[in-house]
């Protein structure tokens, strides 16, 4: 069945929770046994309605603070998709999160209060899911029973949304707005009545009709090599095949290639998955290949179209999320894990630090706290071959490593 | 079923389409497979004889072939399995040609490492966690492969794909790495291990539907059959097993049933049952109204079960 990836942020007042409890009770994905622990835990804590921010959020310390702290997988399926929503908190000390979410994502909700409107809240789920290049996004303005299901209240939003999109680098995103309540579960699965000026889908509706494609598809061929196989058994005795996943287009049996950084030229000669042989295997595709010549290829290197050369480069210029409460400054060394391919790295400079706030730009400064995103330059010990997040997200992006703590220091999105 | 012969394992065939299928989870879990065996010296592969680890080592199978899966299965044997189980496991090793470990809990107790739990829900399933740290600890191994899955519990939910441990085997649930795109970052300290959850997006009914359409054989008990049982707390124990604790005034009887999710004996309930076949079981589980681990009375100990038992090791 095919997997539909949904990002969502907010904090508890703007009924995220409420509404991914809707799409889980509405569409009967919540056993009996999961209700009634939720039911139990609302009455403990003297609510007379169910809260179903207890199923999400997994932590003692959730429960305690009533806040998302961490990114949650919540996972239901209808008769057509499964769904997997990362589940993230939405404040700004938790911009890291948000964008971990969207980085596996094809769908985000945003959700915008009625009563509010557009909050610099709003803005920041908005940019991050901009520069994260989320395919497919859903405003779906909330507690529209609060203020009358009025259609002038949800226009007033929609445009003032559509202001924010004017900053948009990524024209082909699709924004999608749906007036919803998800408390009285209007709209979420549901179609409603009290608002019959709108004539669009319901949030499952617009989910259900979506075609799913893989996050890091689209963009040229690319295979980074992840092992090398080397059976050594009498019918494989002279087998060498290469383990890896297909990132954009696809591969076919007889393609011309070229093996990075050797620049050494083959075909494909076999596409194995398990233990069978296939003439053509597509992006998103673990498969093992064999080449027609033999040549020295390691994790690490990249077998790539020969008439689709990526950039050879040893200095990089990328927008980078910091992750870290250490700051990020010009001349610390950072290992860059970029698909299969670590590479000791030092920081050239920080250009500025891009505002997530609406209204400001950028400020001039040479340091990234954590939870900001900055404009990095990056020199590299070792050349890495790569695409713009741009044109190749898999391709175009990269997580820093501080080689002291071995924590993921921050990510990148190569210009 | 189909069993998984030393024919099919070793032979590849042209397949009769010439485009390769994508299953989209099936395709993360073996990338997971293979970033493991890259970025780790010594991992090994966490075998319960249970669905999940079945399904863990068919993938291990598909990410490495035509080469033999790279690593060790351990098993960390609670003494109290499902002898259904044991058979199972040493079949499949034997099939595989791969190393098996066993660690026993009884081991454990028997060096006073360990205190056996006593009374109506004594279960040895907290103790599995001393053994296991243990064998981490003989073996060096850097990474243990699970077969969790984030849909199981909420506070597995939170678990990362790459779960960083301390020395102490513990989980600090607040001080995770993010992981972003697919990048999983191996790096670790001496004396750190990682925990690496394959199928962490599959859900109950992915693993079941991936099992009927791969045909993998599982253990016998996961389908119905007749079994003497008694009832507690509305849940169904077996009676054929001396491990697991009934009082005089529990009476038993015999009934249709079959287990779900198979675990410690004396920690897994049988559900009512007449799913004989794997068809069968998969419409079950498409219909069930009750969650996989309801049956588990290690989850219902308090709300927080699950995310105690992970900081003190538990995989």
């Amino acid at each position: 069945m095919e997997v539909l990836k949904i990002a969502t942020a907010g904090s508890v007042d703007d009924g995220k929770s409420t509404l991914i409890g809707r799409l889980l009770y509405d569409t009967k994905s919540l056993t009996d046994d999961k209700v009634e622990a939720i039911r139990k835990s609302s009455e403990q804590r003297g609510y007379d309605y169910l809260d179903f921010s207890f199923a999400t959020d997994g932590l003692v310390a959730e429960r305690e603070q009533g806040i998302t702290i961490d990114v949650a997988h919540i996972y239901f399926s209808t008769l057509k998709k499964s769904y997997i929503i990362a589940d993230t908190p939405g404040h700004v000390e938790y911009t890291r999160n948000m964008v971990t979410g969207a980085s596996t994502s094809q769908v985000a909700i945003i959700l915008i209060d009625a009563r509010k409107g557009v909050i610099e809240q709003t803005y920041r789920h908005f940019f991050i899911n901009n520069l994260l290049r989320v395919k497919d996004i859903i405003v779906a303005v909330n507690k529209m029973d609060l203020v009358d299901y009025s259609e002038e209240v949800f226009n007033d939003i929609k445009s003032d949304f559509e202001a924010l999109n004017a900053v948009s680098t990524y024209a082909e995103q699709q924004l999608t707005y749906i007036p919803v309540s998800a408390l009285k579960g209007d709209n979420i699965v549901e179609k409603t009545d009290a608002m019959p000026w709108y004539d669009g889908d319901t949030i499952l509706g617009h989910l259900e009709q979506l075609e799913v494609s893989d996050v890091q598809d689209g963009g040229q061929t690319r295979f980074a090599v992840q092992n090398v196989i080397r059976p050594k058994t009498e019918e494989y005795h002279d087998f060498r095949g290469f383990a890896g996943k297909i990132k954009g287009g696809k591969l076919k049996v007889g393609d011309k290639i070229t093996v990075l950084p050797s620049l050494t030229q083959s075909k494909v000669k076999e596409i194995y998955f398990f233990d069978k042989t296939y003439q053509e295997a597509a992006a998103g595709s673990s498969v093992v290949i064999t080449l027609e010549d033999e040549i020295n290829i390691t994790r690490g290197d990249m077998l790539v179209k020969s008439d689709e050369l990526p950039k050879i480069e040893k200095q990089i210029e990328a927008t980078v999320c910091w992750m870290d409460n250490k700051q990020l400054q010009p001349g610390a060394k950072y290992l860059i894990q970029h698909n299969t391919n670590k590479v000791l790295s030092k920081i050239d400079g920080v250009k500025h630090v891009i505002s997530t706030q609406y209204g400001s730009h950028q400020d001039a400064n040479n340091k990234l706290a954590l939870n900001e995103i900055g404009s990095v330059s990056i020199k590299l010990s070792k050349p890495i071959f790569y695409d713009s997040y741009q044109d190749n997200k898999a391709n175009g992006s990269f997580i820093l490593i501080d080689p002291q703590t071995n924590a993921t220091a921050g990510v990148g999105f190569i210009d | 079923m189909e069993t998984v012969t030393e024919e099919t394992q070793t032979k590849a065939t042209i397949s009769n389409t010439s485009v390769l299928e994508i299953n989209a989870l099936e395709s993360e879990a073996i990338y997971i497979f293979r970033e493991v065996v890259a970025q780790f010296e010594n991992p090994v592969l966490l075998f319960s004889g249970g669905k999940d680890s079945i399904t863990l080592v068919r993938l291990a199978q598909k990410a490495f072939f035509p080469a033999k899966i790279p690593f060790p299965l351990m098993h960390i044997d609670t003494g109290h399995n499902f002898p259904e189980t044991i058979a199972f496991r040493d079949k499949l090793v034997k099939e595989l040609g791969v190393e098996l470990i066993v660690r026993n809990v009884q081991d454990s107790i028997n060096e006073g490492k360990v205190v056996e739990e006593t009374g109506k829900y004594a279960s040895r399933n907290m103790l599995q966690t001393t053994t296991l740290l243990d064998a981490i600890e003989e073996f060096k191994f850097d990474a243990c492969i699970g077969g969790a899955r984030r849909d199981e519990e909420k506070a597995r939910a939170k678990e990362r794909i790459f779960s960083v441990r301390d020395d102490f085997g513990q989980w600090d649930e607040k001080n995770q790495r993010p992981e972003l795109f697919d990048l999983l970052n191996g790096e670790i300290e001496l004396g750190q291990n990682v925990r690496v959850f394959p199928i962490s997006n599959w859900t109950e009914l992915d693993v079941w539907s991936y099992i009927e359409k791969e045909r993998i054989e599982i253990p016998s008990i996961y389908f119905a059959h007749q079994r003497n049982i008694f009832v507690r707390d509305g849940l169904i124990w077996s009676a054929d097993d001396e491990v697991v604790f009934r009082a005089e005034d529990e009476l038993v009887e015999e009934k249709t049933v079959r287990f779900r999710t198979v675990g410690d004996m004396s920690c897994t309930a049988a559900v009512l049952s007449t799913a004989d076949t794997i068809e069968k079981v998969v419409s079950e589980i498409r219909d069930s109204k009750i969650s996989e681990r309801g049956a588990r009375i290690d989850d219902k100990r308090s709300e927080a079960a699950m995310e105690k038992r992970k900081q003190q090791g538990y995989f």
